[in-house]
């Protein structure tokens, strides 16, 4: 009820009833339809099915999308978009510190992301510290607050994760760790700060209890399973190293980047850690991507890993979102599996799939028309729905803009805000 | 334990490619005498319409034959290749590679030495490793040829080359280009260093080509007393005065293209335009130039900054215009330590180029701008054996590049 009241929930109630009719539509949680009806009422899927049997309610808006391919809008689990950033350069370990705090929602990163499909995001800080900070869930509606960005729990509380980083990008001069052994021992005791914290917090009388601890409050969250760590690793001796931490503090991970898990896809198996990988055009540009493979997607499916993809962005543009899951399909990984790597399996790593991720009754109606095959270089994005609000339409010469590039698409706040200042 | 045969199943699929290449990176040239024929369902033989059922007869290294299968008699001792698509192989028009190594580690960086803003006598070819594994990563793709060399970064960084990327292969041109940067990437770093605004990087750049005017009026002196001493220096910058090498001026922003131009009019020297991300907006002023581009990669981040103003469609509006373009992978920092031009065309090709089109750019119309179009950038009689091979449309995302052909030698048998 106090959800339904709240703010950021009162728009949808309103929603129109919308109805897609006449496109092939892949729901990813089942068989693709080849002539199929969505509808969409008050920002959620009320129905998916053939054409022939789905009934388009009286009154619904019909959208025409005949010829045309409908897909669930596409989840980033790993993007860096909005300008955020995240902890210092003052210390190692900064887990109380949020991006949320620090991003701008015109940034036009925000406009290209909705022309590529993607509709939900985790935003993160960068790698250069074991804790870089708390990342953020964000909804790719078309507002202008972070607040309204936010995807929040039936409670209105932000939805983040923890980012955190091993290898060598967080490696420096003190009080950074100098090696693999001392990064690893600085998170163990942080997260055994933490344990403690917890333990005390539990005590029965209140008066023992400790105050209260911005950093280790954000670990315990993690120890309790409420918060997911993303974690940047690279290398397959620093992946199990991240697998490890995990066996000793029980906290849930996803890992990302994973240049090397195709060396080590039965260990992640066994775990059952699911990871986040990125698609680059060529292995390099620093030692621990040297043995980037193509086929990681490909390796993680034969090995029954989760696998999602991301953009990380800017490392790739997010209007070209698709492509990462089109070469990996190049490179051996089945169309559905591949699919799924850019929707469902992104939404259960940042514990969404209740909401996103698919085309089901019930879902939020988060849903992306495409000219074709997906996985066609030919393929454009036409429109992007969010909550069964248009965010994003081809058609739309301001929205073009942002989609293809030219003068105005970089600047980093709204077209329409052009004249209200000064850019950076 | 259990998972020992999934791991070997894995490496063979992540490694048994590169292996390939790597037992095959020798080539075999066709020995004098051999033959080859490579039929492809379609032979976009980028002299001509696009052949139905062709075939490409390759004997000693060249092309001899290029025609309709029912047409074009193939010998009967000829090792036939096929593929549902044949192009020339690709050409990269400007990129890094072999200097610019994949480990990105001081010891691998070759292509950009800033310790002074204007170094025009740094050749290409004394830091191309033609081993580097980024040369044998593009070539899986396709790419037969590189336009390489120093990179963006100081005002005047040194010269470019052109190179197969096959080791065996050779040069194509050790002297190409000499690499000049304007706009901010051209800044020279750190404090009172020149040059340090954009108005100073033209007023060097046009003292220095002052001065290679001067150089080269004195040694035409018909006394040779009189003659200056030899200065590999200003050797490099007579040459570019003379016209000898283009210039390849890095330029995004359409005040620095504007720029470029002015200098090539003053001084009637030879410019290519590079990377150039606002050239959309300057079609009519480097068309009249008669200005070729050869545009950044299609995907470049347009992020923030000089390339903010960057298109999708920028080659096929400058294609348009009737302006030579080609395109290019370009210079990258991080990862990916390179991009595949292969990539880059398809892109442009989804985005206002035809296919044919978005081939030329990394073929013939390339070869062009690069001055080799004798030797590569088609499949026709007389020009060396360079093909590219895919099973499909070579710019879908899902196509496998089958195999690679330089100088009559497989150097690539395995789809990547």
């Amino acid at each position: 009820m106090l959800a339904a009241l709240a703010p950021w929930a009162a728009a949808a109630s309103a929603e129109p009833t919308v109805a897609f009719v006449g496109g092939m539509v892949m729901p990813v949680a089942s068989a693709p339809i080849p002539v199929g009806t969505v509808v969409v009422t008050g920002g959620r899927i009320v129905a998916v099915g053939p054409a022939a049997t789905t009934a388009v309610p009286e009154g619904a808006e019909r959208i025409d999308v005949t010829g045309k391919v409908l897909i669930p809008g596409l989840v980033d689990t790993h993007s860096h978009i909005g300008g955020g950033s995240g902890g210092d350069s003052s210390g190692p370990v900064q887990p109380d510190v949020r991006i949320l705090d620090s991003i701008n929602p015109r940034d036009s990163g925000f406009r290209k992301a909705r022309a590529g499909g993607l509709t939900t995001l985790n935003i993160m800080p960068g790698s250069g510290l074991l804790v870089s900070g708390q990342t953020v869930y964000v909804k790719l509606r078309r507002v202008d607050t972070m607040d309204a960005l936010l995807q929040r729990d039936a409670a209105g509380n932000a939805l983040v994760g923890l980012k955190m980083a091993n290898g060598t990008n967080s490696q420096r001069d003190p009080p950074f760790p100098g090696t693999r052994g001392k990064s690893a021992a600085i998170v163990r005791q942080k997260f055994t700060a933490a344990r403690e914290y917890q333990r005390k917090l539990a005590d029965a009388d209140v008066t023992k209890r400790p105050a209260r601890d911005l950093e280790l409050e954000s670990l315990v969250e993690c120890l309790e399973g409420r918060r997911i760590v993303h974690h940047h690793t690279h290398r397959a001796d620093d992946i199990l190293t991240v697998l490890r931490l995990r066996e000793e503090f029980g906290f849930r991970v996803v890992l990302h980047h994973v240049s090397e898990a195709w060396k080590v896809p039965g260990d992640l198996a066994r775990a059952g850690v699911p990871c986040s990988v990125i698609v680059i055009d060529s292995p390099g540009g620093k030692i621990e991507a040297m043995d980037m493979s193509l086929a990681t997607g490909a390796v993680l499916e034969a090995a029954g890993v989760p696998c999602a993809f991301h953009t990380d962005d800017p490392v790739t543009d997010s209007r070209l979102f698709l492509r990462s899951a089109a070469l990996a399909v190049r490179a051996g990984m089945s169309r559905e599996k591949a699919l799924e790597a850019l929707t469902i399996a992104g939404a259960r790593m940042l514990d969404l799939d209740a909401r996103v991720g698919s085309l089901e009754p019930g879902k939020d109606a988060d849903l992306v028309i495409l000219s074709g095959d997906p996985f066609s270089v030919r393929t454009k994005v036409l429109q992007t729905w969010v909550e069964g609000r248009k965010v994003f339409d081809r058609d739309d010469p301001e929205d073009r803009l942002f989609a293809v590039g030219g003068y105005g698409a970089g600047r980093d706040q709204e077209a329409e805000m052009c004249c209200a200042g000064p850019t950076k | 334990m259990s998972d020992r045969p999934l791991r070997s199943t894995i490496r063979s699929l992540a490694f048994g490619l590169a292996v390939a290449l790597v037992a095959l990176a020798a080539g075999s040239a066709t020995a004098a005498g051999e033959t080859l024929a490579i039929r492809g369902r379609i032979i976009h033989t980028m002299a001509g319409d696009p052949i139905p059922d062709g075939v490409v007869v390759v004997t000693d290294g060249r092309i001899v034959a290029v025609g309709p299968a029912a047409t074009v008699a193939v010998p009967a001792d000829a090792r036939v290749l096929e593929a549902a698509v044949v192009t020339p192989g690709l050409i990269d028009a400007h990129c890094v590679v072999g200097l610019s190594g994949y480990l990105n580690q001081d010891q691998d960086q070759d292509q950009l030495d800033a310790s002074e803003p204007v170094q025009p006598e740094l050749r290409a070819f004394d830091a191309y490793n033609s081993r580097e594994r980024l040369v044998e990563w593009v070539r899986g793709f396709g790419v037969t040829t590189l336009h390489t060399g120093h990179a963006p970064g100081t005002l005047v960084s040194g010269q470019t080359m052109v190179v197969k990327t096959a080791a065996t292969a050779g040069v194509l041109k050790p002297t190409a280009m000499v690499a000049v940067t304007l706009g901010d990437a051209g800044r020279a770093q750190g404090e009172k260093k020149a040059p340090g605004t954009r108005a100073k990087s033209v007023a060097m750049l046009r003292t220095e080509l002052a001065k290679g005017v001067e150089y080269r009026r004195k040694q035409a002196d018909p006394d040779p007393e009189k003659r200056p001493a030899p200065d590999l220096r200003l050797e490099a910058l007579a040459r570019i005065v003379a016209g000898e090498w283009p210039l390849l001026v890095t330029a995004d922003r359409a005040t620095d293209i504007e720029a470029a131009l002015r200098v090539a009019e003053e001084f009637g020297i030879r410019i290519v335009l590079d990377s150039a991300a606002e050239s959309h907006l300057l079609v009519d002023r480097i068309r009249a130039a008669g200005v070729p581009v050869i545009l950044h990669p299609t995907m470049k981040r347009a992020g923030s900054g000089e390339t903010e103003n960057a298109s999708f469609e920028t080659a096929a509006t400058l294609r348009k215009a009737g302006i030579p373009v080609a395109l290019q992978s370009g210079y990258e920092s991080y990862v990916p330590k390179t991009r595949v031009v292969l990539f880059e065309a398809g892109v442009a090709s989804a985005n206002g180029l035809t296919i044919p089109e978005a081939l030329a750019t990394i073929t013939i119309d390339a070869a062009r701008i690069l001055g080799v179009a004798d030797r590569i950038g088609s499949l026709e009689p007389g020009k060396d054996a360079d093909l590219a091979l895919f099973d499909g449309d070579p710019f879908e995302y899902t196509t496998h590049c089958t195999g690679v052909v330089i100088d009559g030698a497989v150097v690539a048998d395995q789809p990547r």
